[in-house]
């Protein structure tokens, strides 16, 4: 069986892979790319750790083949700090302790940051139903927002 | 905050976690994030029966397949003695463990592990699974912990006879062991009740629902030295086992902790390990396990669900005189759910002159329950903490009062061991009463809900060492996987006691070989008992550097005492010298002895029991029987809080699984013992649009036997929000449920009346 070759931009880098046609864009990115950021928790689209963007767009890696990144930009985890400046989302999820294990955390960290591009107010009501996607079983996801509200206000200059 | 809070430089500060930036930039490797050269995929074949016995397995054609390089079978692992051991460092029936993780003639679940194979490709191993022929003669399987008590139930072993009893049965059973505490006389205490209730309640099988699926690498080179990267909550434990399993040295084995991905308990045992190191020992190749997340339901987990009765007695003015309690617990398929804890944990918050709590250990086709956060207490809380709502509302007393007027106090003789020392029960409940949650008024099909909880918390063995590096920092080394920012506290209290900056000190979590043994992280006892650890490290690195000190100064080490991180001359008598900073002093460390370090091994003991207090508000709606969490008050006594939030985090996080545990989350079992929701949709655990914002109050009631008073936190939090939603149901609609979960459909039927 032979193997797709495809090429992305992948964090910003132009990147080409070799990937079999049943391969989860999440197994890509996780075995042939090196890229463990994106956590695999289910496989099935439940539980979020896999999140990533596809053209600017919210997706459970697991849940998109490898092939279908072709010619696309897949942004990771691992593109979110730029340099060693954090995004101030993962700033306020530190200083927040919104992460107990922080299996959890690459993917509401991915999710999180689209809700804010699209609802850069969201009311705690918007976050708690943007995150439902993403399963977190250590922190009660009380800090989760909590650090989501504060990142909001301070890339709205509100303080 | 307590006053003395300000001695502290900064224990209760909420700095950045060390290992935060790495977990937040994907960089942090958990046990799936490793690949090594050369590796070989391994995958599982697991039994499609919920009992069967296994009459042949062929995998000749497995083998033959080319890509594969190893096959096993129970066959492959030594039998091991049907023996008790423990307690201890291990404790258990090692016979057990071994064929639960891989049957020999019989599989007891469905998803119990038959065979394993390692190939080059994970198709391939894969392929080689479909290839392995297995013969099954099936037999008559048991769900129910109830009906598995029956005399003509299957039998899951043999030749089981009930262990514990003061006659021993001469059938065999299902019944692994019985257990029976006693104080007092509650036949005669129940005769001086006025008011009594007695009720039944069931709760189902639940699992941890860690995010991480279990996953593991083994290494073993050609000199049969082997290398385990996995993540786990004890690399020492995951070395006690391969090596009991897999039939190796001890110190053939090294175990390198990955980071942890979540556990709660259910990583307390290791499942591939075992499996992952006798095939590289086969290959002498590197092999990769990693579970899907429906192994991980089928196989890993649960914790049991138990069928109980309780009884309890009070006098009009509300003194609980006498308590019953049997408690039926569902172990799974091998001997050891937490019944002892429940039989213990149930009463255990009040002062009741006349207990009786006993149980029974029940084995049953499922997966061998494992540690569940607080194990057996909330599942025996939901039962005990109900039937004092009852007995409130009969009494007409506010279930807090009635509460407070049993609570616990240092010196109340426990019916199960010991007085108890210093708790902060009642502090707890007081809080609630405070708390302006609780005056909140409530509309119409809304209830509040009170309930409380108990758990001993653990001590038991750690060490640490602590070495002072020559640019002023110093790094500290301990051996427990940091779950949920243990690194953090591990840090600011060697910071504290050193007197040094946080940022200057660097916690690693240490692999078996670069520490020497510590105790699991479990039980809640790491930051208490690896605490100590680490304060006594830091302690001794203190003294040698003051010896240093007073080698320069040329006085008597006792002249010297050590101050905000500074070795200063003790008093005139002393001498006039500048006083020296760690950095100097680690600067001069060549010239003064070498390196500098402190360590420290000890087996912590007098861990303060922790108790909480929660107060939940519900909304019912009656048209689907849905049930909404509306506010939420966690109320503990905390010992000292190292790191605040992290504490705040631990009662959080516990609230929310125990909401799970009230509402939606059970092991579902189709008519022939294969379970029907294996994965998270159908598995529903609770998400961001179902919790409020969870308050918290911490109580800071110092635990003395701990330099700086810490009490574990971890496990208390789980208790009781299953009994606190009950009885916040009830409240709303005068329908008291007494099965887990209550759901939709039996809320529903409460208030149809046909419950
Ligand atoms: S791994 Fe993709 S949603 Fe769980
Ligand atoms: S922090 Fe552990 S799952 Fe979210």
């Amino acid at each position: 069986m032979s193997k797709h070759h495809v090429t992305a931009t992948i964090n910003g880098e132009p990147t080409e892979f070799l990937c079999e046609t049943s391969q989860s864009l999440l197994d890509v990115l996780r075995d042939e790319l090196e890229l463990t950021g994106s956590k695999e928790g289910c496989t099935s689209g439940d539980c979020g750790a896999c999140s990533v963007m596809l053209d600017g767009r919210l997706v459970c890696s697991c849940l998109v083949l490898g092939v279908e990144a072709s010619g696309r930009t897949v942004d990771t985890i691992e593109g979110m700090a730029q340099g060693a400046d954090l995004h101030p989302l993962q700033r306020h999820f530190l200083e927040g302790a919104a992460l107990q294990c922080g299996i959890c955390t690459p993917g509401f960290l991915i999710a999180a940051r689209a809700l804010l591009e699209r609802t850069p107010d969201p009311t705690e009501t918007e976050i708690r139903y943007w995150l439902a996607g993403n399963l977190c079983r250590c922190t009660g996801y009380d800090k989760i927002v909590r650090a989501v509200m504060d990142a909001a206000a301070e890339m709205r200059g509100a303080r | 905050m307590t006053a003395e809070r300000k001695e502290f430089r900064w224990i209760g500060k909420r700095p950045v976690r060390p290992d935060g930036v790495d977990k937040v930039t994907g960089r942090a490797q958990f046990s799936a994030d490793f690949n090594m050269p050369g590796q070989l995929i391994g995958k599982v074949l697991r039994s499609p029966h919920a009992h069967a016995r296994i009459k042949s397995i062929d995998t000749s054609k497995a083998k033959a397949l080319a890509g594969v390089k190893a096959v096993i079978t129970g066959a492959d692992f030594p039998s091991l003695p049907d023996e008790w051991v423990g307690a201890g460092r291990v404790e258990g029936n090692f016979k057990y463990f071994s064929e639960n993780i891989i049957a020999r003639d019989k599989v007891l679940y469905e998803g119990h592990t038959v065979a394993a194979v390692a190939a080059v490709s994970a198709a391939i191993a894969e392929e080689a699974l479909s290839l392995i022929k297995v013969d099954y003669e099936v037999l008559p399987h048991v769900i129910d912990p109830v009906e598995a008590m029956a005399p003509d139930a299957p039998l899951l072993h043999e030749k089981m006879i009930t262990r514990g009893m003061k006659t021993p049965p001469t059938k065999p059973s299902n019944v692994a062991k019985w257990a029976e505490f006693l104080m007092g006389d509650p036949v005669e205490g129940f005769k001086k009740a006025d008011v009594i209730v007695e009720r039944s309640y069931t709760t189902k099988a639940v699992h941890q629902g860690y995010i991480e699926p279990h996953a593991v690498a083994a290494s073993t080179s050609a000199d049969g030295q082997t290398v385990v990267w996995c993540s786990s909550q004890g690399q020492y434990q995951v070395r006690t086992w391969v090596s009991k399993i897999v039939g190796l040295p001890l110190s053939s084995i090294r175990v390198i902790p990955a980071e942890i991905g979540g556990g709660f308990g259910g990583k307390l045992i290791p499942y591939l390990e075992p499996l992952a190191v006798r095939m590289s020992r086969l290959t002498n190749r590197p092999v990769k396990i990693t579970m899907s997340r429906e192994d991980v339901f089928r196989a890993t987990g649960p914790t049991s669900g138990a069928a109980m009765k309780i009884k309890v007695g009070a006098t009009k003015d509300g003194k609980i005189v006498a308590a019953e309690g049997e408690f039926i617990f569902q172990a799974g398929a091998y001997p050891g759910s937490p019944f002892m804890n429940g039989l213990m944990c149930s009463f255990a918050p009040y002062a009741i002159p006349n207990v009786r709590t006993w149980g029974y250990d029940v084995v049953t086709n499922r997966p061998k329950a494992a540690a569940y956060r607080a194990p057996g207490s909330p599942i025996a809380a939901y039962a005990v903490e109900s039937a004092l709502d009852e007995l409130a509302k009969k009494l007409n007393i506010h279930p807090v009062d009635l509460r407070l007027k049993n609570a616990i106090v240092e010196g109340t003789p426990s019916y199960f061991g010991p007085k108890f020392g210093s708790v902060g029960f009642v502090e707890t409940l007081e809080a609630l009463k405070k708390h302006p949650n609780y005056n909140i008024p409530l509309g119409p099909n809304q209830g509040r809900g009170f309930a409380s909880g108990f758990w001993f918390n653990g001590g038991g063995e750690s060490c640490a060492t602590v070495n002072i590096n020559d640019d002023g920092t110093a790094s500290v080394i301990e051996g427990n996987p940091d779950i949920g920012g243990s690194r953090a506290s591990m840090a600011i209290m060697a910071a504290e006691v050193l007197g040094i900056d946080y940022d200057k000190v660097r916690p690693i979590v240490g692999d078996t070989a670069s520490l020497g043994f510590n105790h699991v992280t479990g039980g809640s006892r790491v930051t208490f008992a690896t605490g100590m650890a680490v304060v006594r490290a830091a302690e001794d690195a203190v003294r040698e550097m003051k010896e240093r000190a007073a080698m320069l100064w040329d006085i008597s080490p006792d002249a010297v005492t050590w101050e905000d991180g500074f070795a200063r001359p003790a008093g005139d008598n002393a001498g006039k010298h500048e006083p020296l900073s760690l950095k100097q002093i680690a600067g001069q460390a060549a010239k003064t002895g070498g390196p500098i370090c402190g360590h420290a091994s000890l087996n912590a003991q007098a861990p303060g029991p922790g108790l909480g207090s929660h107060m939940v508000d519900v909304e019912v709606d009656p048209e689907t029987g849905h049930v909404k969490i509306l506010r939420y008050t966690a109320s503990q006594d905390v010992g000292r809080a190292i790191h605040p939030s992290y504490v705040e985090g631990q009662m959080q996080g516990g609230v929310a699984q125990g909401i799970g545990w009230a509402l939606n989350e059970e092991y579902i079992y189709d008519k022939n013992g294969r379970l029907e929701n294996p994965g998270f949709l159908d598995y529903r655990m609770p998400v961001c649009s179902d919790l409020p914002f969870i308050d918290t109050i911490m109580i800071e009631k110092p635990v003395p036997s701990h330099p700086f008073g810490v009490r574990g936190v971890g496990e208390v939090p789980i208790v009781p929000p299953m009994a606190a939603v009950a009885n916040a149901i009830h409240s709303a609609i005068g329908k008291r449920l007494t099965s887990l979960p209550m759901s939709p459909p039996k809320v529903r039927a409460a208030i149809d009346g046909d419950a």
